[in-house]
């Protein structure tokens, strides 16, 4: 027979409660990037926006920085980790990928044995457990989720392309998701386009590196021109349906945190958006540089600790990259 | 109606002019984009954005390396305008 099924009590509605950020202690400027490439510093700040990014230290592991960040983010959030339900973590950069280091993070912060599992969607990723989050939350699987992107770019970047070599960082940037009797998180806005899988990609696998051909450890590469057409133009296209998604005008907005992977890119954005002068743009990368899934939340956390914006903000988020993938939705600020 | 060579290359000026600051005069078809116009590699991208819209006509990223000179675009946007 088929019994009849009891559901889980979801939430009506889920919000970003807190957020948390890590920024590895070492900061470098482009004059070391520079010692491997022939380049300057006037080409790649005029390309890119970016002065200095923060590479990890050993001991500034994926399981480190990401403790670091989540710790703030509960804290931040007003709760304690035995509450959180769900730990979702994403990262390109984790190169154990047995067991997933979100069961480690759940153990370590004290959660109650809370669901944990780990999320591979590049510079989408911080969308897309967002919206896994929240889906958790109004379901009724997890009163608190606590979703992380956390990334060591600098161990997927090949010091002597001078096209990449200066773009990439690392950090990790964690939220926690939680009910709200307001709806916090709009419609996502998400997909992805497999066509353009080289777009941007791992230069090697595992197995051709593990053969020995080629000797050198894989690294990020990038059709630079693709790229930047499809993020401005299209991503703006995106951008745009996230804010009619959730019913939310350009000028009733008060921020604006892309995915911080190029200055240039940002701009030219905010231009085909034709944003209103009033809405506060996160510019992060010049001294964070790309940091993949990490950098919404950390441009997130640096808008809110300098007063550029502030609680209970109405914020548009888009994340864009390696797949291709995009996620974007309409937020208020924790 | 398809533009002509001069009306594609007035145009192309506009175009550069309001991407890169580049004074419209010197948008000669002789010129190179990169050398002498100073328009990088992502501004081109943008000025083949914006010539796409005008002159309703597709310039595939693969196709965009070959246009070096405002009279390489020209020639480009003239065979394939639609």
């Amino acid at each position: 027979m088929t019994a009849k099924i009891k559901p889980a009590k979801g939430w009506p509605y889920a919000r970003i409660r807190g957020v948390g950020g890590y920024r590895p202690t070492r900061a470098v400027p482009n004059e070391e990037i520079l010692k491997h490439i022939d380049s300057s510093d006037e080409w790649i700040r005029s390309r890119s926006g970016i002065v200095s990014r923060h590479w990890a230290g050993p001991d500034e592991t994926i399981a480190e920085m990401t403790l670091a960040a989540s710790g703030k983010a509960i804290a931040d959030a007003g709760i304690t980790a035995d509450q959180i339900g769900a730990v979702i973590i994403s990262t390109v950069s984790h190169f154990k990928q047995t067991p997933a280091i979100a069961t480690e993070i759940a153990y370590r912060l004290g959660t109650a044995k809370a669901a944990a599992f780990d999320i591979s969607a590049a510079c989408a990723g911080f969308g897309y457990g967002l919206t896994i989050a929240k889906g958790l939350v109004t379901e009724g699987s997890a009163e608190y989720v606590l979703v992380v992107g956390v990334e060591r770019l600098s161990d997927l970047t090949d010091r002597t392309d001078r096209s990449t070599a200066f773009l990439f960082g690392d950090g990790a940037g964690a939220v926690v998701i939680g009910p709200s009797k307001e709806p916090g998180i709009g419609p996502a806005v998400w997909g992805s386009e497999g066509d353009k899988k080289e777009a941007i990609e791992q230069t090697f696998s595992w197995e051709e590196y593990r053969e020995g051909s080629p000797e050198q450890f894989p690294a990020l590469r990038q059709e630079g021109q693709t790229v930047f057409r499809w993020a401005v133009f299209q991503m703006a296209k995106i951008a745009q349906q996230a804010l009619d998604a959730a019913g939310v005008k350009a000028e009733d907005l008060d921020v604006f945190i892309p995915h911080q992977a190029n200055m240039r890119i940002i701009d030219s954005m905010v231009k085909t958006l034709k944003l209103p002068e009033h809405v506060k743009v996160a510019r992060d990368v010049e001294t964070t540089g790309n940091t993949s899934a990490a950098s919404i939340p950390l441009a997130m956390e640096r808008l809110l600790a300098t007063g550029e914006a502030k609680s209970g903000d109405t914020a548009l988020l888009i994340g864009f990259g390696a797949g291709l993938v995009y996620a974007a939705t309409v937020v208020t600020l924790p | 109606m398809a533009a002509t060579k001069e009306e594609i290359i007035e145009g192309l000026a506009e175009i550069v002019n309001e991407i890169a600051g580049i004074p419209a005069e010197d948008v000669q078809e002789e010129k190179s984009f990169t050398d002498d116009l100073d328009v990088d590699s992502l501004s081109m991208v943008e000025v083949v954005v914006a010539a796409e819209e005008r002159f309703s006509v597709k310039i595939p990223d693969d196709d965009v390396k070959n246009l070096k000179t405002v009279g390489d675009a020209t020639q480009y946007i003239l065979s394939h305008q639609g």
